[in-house]
């Protein structure tokens, strides 16, 4: 057992609900106790859905517990294949299914005969995997099933479109800000000459999957959905794939160049370098904004970033490499697919975290203080609690975080949105930093702001007067190494006297 | 509509796939009301990410409740749960160190049969801390009823007499600072009240909303001598044999029952105070139980919807559909119907004829006395059939929950999410300008965006 407040991915069947139901006319099915369908209001609420979400429970009750599933969950799918015509229905286990052991692979095959639609049970295990696995698991099963059905069939479509064309694998429902990157994605292509043969799973209909093996490469912007489904179709026709996400202007640069170097193996001979030249020089304003005096002023400022494999690595990449900060540590949850992070970032930033226990986030925010974060909405609350200004950069999400606008972080108009998330982000703390520089209107009793502060000293009321002139964002430093200091000398009352001796003696 | 108009409520039970919350959302609000409990929900991420979602932004206020969150070592018995739970509520005790731990057992704790009532006991002599056993799953309850079973679970902790003699003794040093000042008031006091048998009243409420109804049940000269839940554990009211016990909320049939048979309580049986048609009712009956001739209730009521008139005006002759999930909906529908709207539907998902008895005659009468058709009552309904009906009937507002909420806007009908319901203050003649403004917003809203002519934002579904 753990005591947990907070997760960063959640469990392994909204993995799988966001494949299900981001596809066209494919009906999820959740083999689940009341009130485990809270997904739909998820997608209902977060993504401004417009449309009824394609998911429903086969309600695991005290008599299921009595006499087992069978019939209800067979009768659930033959209906739903009634009322709404899918052209797959999903069955999804859930934390509660996992345990009952029910043969649901039987119950499957038999409402399969029944119903016109394709029947699949999600390939998931609860205890085993998160949000994130299972959604890769699942797009990856979907993606061979129509697959393998088509060469059965003969009605494998054979060779390669024409022109260069290209599928985009792993924008989904509930992603952060995939919409937005998906259409930007779909316009860098179009300004390579590249068509677009599929994008899956958002708004693709499975019917069509079939067709996947016409593009001459995939590509994958997301680390953390997708990379399986292209390793398939590699392995299974030979179909190279990219899986440099274009984050960031130089991370954007290396995905197109990669992309040149496989449709020219293909037979075109495309020279994407002038295009590169163009947009990095002139059209997206972010290499001009690091070359800029604003940009100037955030060298060698502190900087923490967290959040999943994608976003959390290709922020410390721009931070680092394209902005001059200072990343103290990059941190991902996705302890599954550490290495590859640590890899990714290792060069940009000091230290590495790997966690998934929000607490130690906190905790290693408040020990580095660094001027912003970059991170969840988690990491925005214990910016809020310890005012620092925070960029959110990854889920876990809030609504606010699906923006109607137009936010992409991927491409050339992405790094425009990049740059204006951490200027804003930096020039709020300096905003701040100035007002209480010229004296402010700081009237806050509380000195202490770190998570774990179970202090044994006191302050005099001077002291506390005098701590509290000083600059917030260095006042937890200053408050520390005081103590530090009062500490090694054993004394137990902080008066401004030991304040300025222990800043004498530190240099601070 | 041409809907029959059934002489009699009818009763209708469905499939039961409708949507609603866990009922392990009850630490939501009730962690907030007993200040210093501790909730921890033994279950699974599932349960988790349900939590952490549903509850926003009260997750990052330091919340007093945790998940035990359960491995694969547990589901399989290959870590002891005794040692497990102990382990946490140690860490719990060092942290936090509440007046009592509610263990919120869940649908994974009772397919592996967790014996969390056998456990409780043996672990809570060895800590020193009450552990209260509450069985909010979704296998068995919807939503609100969440609260009904840590509220039944919690009764058997209020102390009787005896307990209470000896907790004073303890308290010794505290009961001497307070005890020239309370003497007096207590005296003070005792005269405004009309002579009566103890009265407990149960049912987990804001505290404004709490003083607001003790206050007026003070103006009849009934005295209330004890809330469940109350503020903090350590002051459960006393319950003895004989007092009287009466509810606030209708989903509440569990801890009625055991006031009854464990606790020898007499129940009080009446509509629930909500709306001042109910609040006024639900005075009288109390009243009436104890002898009592009720003084001004009924200019107090008329006041109250004089003052409704504005909003009222906007709902008359409407109509309203509840799809159900949370339990208010008998006593909401009656307080509308009162309201001069009309009610084809009330989706429900459990319904209690007895517990709810009293309520479900006042619907009956309101519906006769307004001249509507009698609501069909479904209970366990099936949302899919729901909407299939909605179409047809094209109600003025439904009330639903969140995941139609949105689908139905853009398909042209007015909603109100019906969680909102719950979270509200609803209770008591001060409180029903706020269950309008709730139902009217939609309306109000719509009513300023009408000639816009963007009703419905969805392009026509293709029939296959």
């Amino acid at each position: 057992m753990k005591l947990a407040y907070w997760m960063y991915a959640g469990p392994a069947h909204i993995g799988t609900l966001r494949i299900a139901s981001s596809f066209k006319n494919v009906h999820a099915i959740m083999h689940a106790p009341l009130g485990d369908d809270y997904f739909n209001v998820m997608r209902s609420m977060l993504e401004r859905e417009r449309n009824f979400t394609p998911v429903t429970a086969s309600i695991v009750d005290r008599h299921v517990l009595a006499r087992g599933s069978q019939e209800r969950v067979v009768e659930n799918i033959t209906r739903k294949d009634k009322e709404e015509h899918p052209d797959l229905i999903v069955l999804t286990p859930t934390c509660t299914s996992s345990i009952l052991q029910e043969d649901l692979h039987n119950f499957v095959e038999r409402a399969q005969m029944e119903a016109k639609a394709d029947v699949i049970l999600a390939d998931v295990n609860h205890y085993r995997v998160n949000e994130l696995q299972a959604a890769e698991r699942t797009l990856h099963q979907i993606v061979q099933f129509y697959i393998e059905k088509a060469r059965k069939k003969g009605a494998l479509p054979e060779g390669k479109t024409e022109k260069p064309s290209v599928n985009i694998i792993g924008i989904s429902t509930l992603g952060f800000h995939n919409h937005h990157d998906c259409t930007e994605l779909k316009r860098l292509m179009k300004d390579l000459g590249i068509e677009i043969n599929q994008v899956i799973p958002e708004g693709a209909s499975v019917h069509n999957l079939k067709t996947l093996p016409k593009a001459w490469f995939n590509l994958v912007p997301y680390r953390e959905l997708g990379l399986m489904t292209a390793r398939y179709l590699e392995q299974e026709f030979g179909m190279p794939y990219v899986d440099i996400t274009p984050m960031g202007v130089v991370e954007t640069a290396r995905c197109i160049r990669k992309i040149q170097q496989i449709v020219n193996a293909q037979g075109t001979n495309v020279d994407y370098e002038d295009y590169i030249n163009e947009q990095t020089l002139y059209v997206s304003q972010a290499a001009w904004f690091s070359r800029s005096i604003d940009c100037q002023n955030l060298t060698g400022k502190k900087a923490v970033v967290f959040g999943d494999n994608t976003h959390a690595a290709a922020m410390t990449k721009i931070l680092s490499r394209e902005m001059g900060i200072h990343v103290v540590w990059a941190g991902t949850y996705c302890k599954y697919d550490a290495d590859w992070f640590q890899k990714q970032v290792s060069e940009y930033c000091d230290e590495v975290l790997v966690t998934d226990d929000h607490t130690e986030i906190g905790n290693a925010i408040a020990r580095v203080e660094p001027a912003a974060i970059f991170g969840t909405q988690m990491e925005r609350h214990i910016g809020k609690r310890l005012n620092i200004p925070c960029g959110v950069i990854s889920a876990p999400i809030h609504i606010q975080n699906f923006p109607i606008s137009y936010k992409p972080f991927m491409g050339y108009e992405g790094t425009n949105q990049i740059a204006d998330l951490v200027y804003n982000s930096f020039t709020l703390g300096m905003e701040d930093h100035l007002l209480e520089i010229f004296g402010g209107h700081d009237t806050k009793e509380v000195v202490t702001k770190s998570i774990s502060a179970d202090s044994d000293l006191i302050w005099t009321k001077e002291a506390e007067a005098e701590l509290n002139k000083i600059p917030g964002f260095v006042r937890g430093k200053v408050k520390r190494n005081t103590e530090k200091f009062a500490r090694e000398r054993k004394i137990t009352q902080i008066t401004i006297e030991v304040m300025y001796a222990a800043k004498e003696s530190v240099g601070a | 509509m041409n809907v029959a108009q059934p002489q009699a409520l009818t009763f209708e039970c469905e499939t039961g796939n409708y949507h609603t919350f866990c009922p392990i959302s009850c630490v939501a609000w009730l962690y907030q009301k007993i200040e210093d409990s501790f909730f921890l929900v033994i279950g699974t991420k599932t349960c988790g990410y349900f939590l952490q979602n549903a509850m926003g932004v009260m997750i990052f206020a330091e919340p007093r409740y945790a998940m035990a969150e359960l491995e694969e070592g547990d589901i399989s018995a290959q870590l002891n749960d005794y040692e497990e739970l102990k382990r946490l509520c140690l860490q719990i005790k060092r942290d936090r160190n509440p007046s009592v731990i509610i263990w919120i057992g869940t649908c994974t704790t009772e397919i592996i049969k967790m014996d969390l009532e056998g456990i409780a006991p043996k672990l809570e002599a060895e800590i020193g801390i009450p552990i209260v056993v509450a069985r909010a799953n979704g296998l068995d309850y919807a939503f609100t009823q969440g609260e009904d079973t840590v509220l039944a679970s919690m009764l058997t902790r209020c102390p009787d007499k005896a307990v209470e003699t000896e907790k004073r003794k303890e308290n010794a040093i505290q009961q001497l600072f307070n005890f020239g000042k309370k003497k007096e008031e207590i005296a003070a006091e005792e005269s405004e009240y009309v002579k009566h048998p103890p009265l407990i009243i149960f049912g987990s409420l804001p505290d404004p909303v709490v003083t607001q109804l003790t206050l007026e049940l003070k103006k009849q000269g009934i005295k209330v001598s004890g809330w469940l839940p109350s503020k903090r554990y350590t002051e459960l009211p006393v319950i003895e044999e004989g007092y009287y016990a009466v509810g606030v909320n209708p989903f509440l049939s569990r801890t009625a029952t055991a006031f009854m048979r464990r606790r020898k309580c007499k129940l009080i049986t009446a509509p629930f105070p909500i709306g001042p048609d109910g609040t006024r009712a639900w005075i009288e009956k109390i009243c009436s139980v104890f002898g009592i001739e009720p003084k001004g209730l009924k200019e107090r009521e008329q006041q109250v919807w004089e003052n409704l008139e504005d909003y009222i005006k906007l709902i008359r002759g409407k109509s309203v559909f509840f799809m159900g999930d949370n339990l208010l909906e008998i006593s909401l529908a009656r307080f509308l119907i009162r309201c001069g709207m009309s009610c084809p539907e009330i989706g429900i998902p459990y319904m209690d004829k007895r517990y709810q008895g009293a309520e479900l005659a006042m619907l009956e009468q309101t519906c006769q006395e307004m001249g509507v058709p009698m609501p069909r009552i479904v209970e366990k309904p099936d949302n899919y059939n729901q909407l299939q009906r909605i179409y047809e009937l094209q109600p003025d507002l439904v009330i639903t929950g969140m995941a139609y909420a949105n689908p139905l806007e853009a398909r042209g009908i007015n909603t109100k999410w019906s969680v909102e319901f719950t979270f509200a203050q609803i209770h008591g003649f001060t409180n029903a300008r706020d269950v309008l403004e709730l139902v009217t917003r939609p309306l109000r809203r719509n009513n300023s965006l009408k000639n816009l002519g963007w009703d419905k934002l969805v392009k026509e579904e293709a029939k296959v």
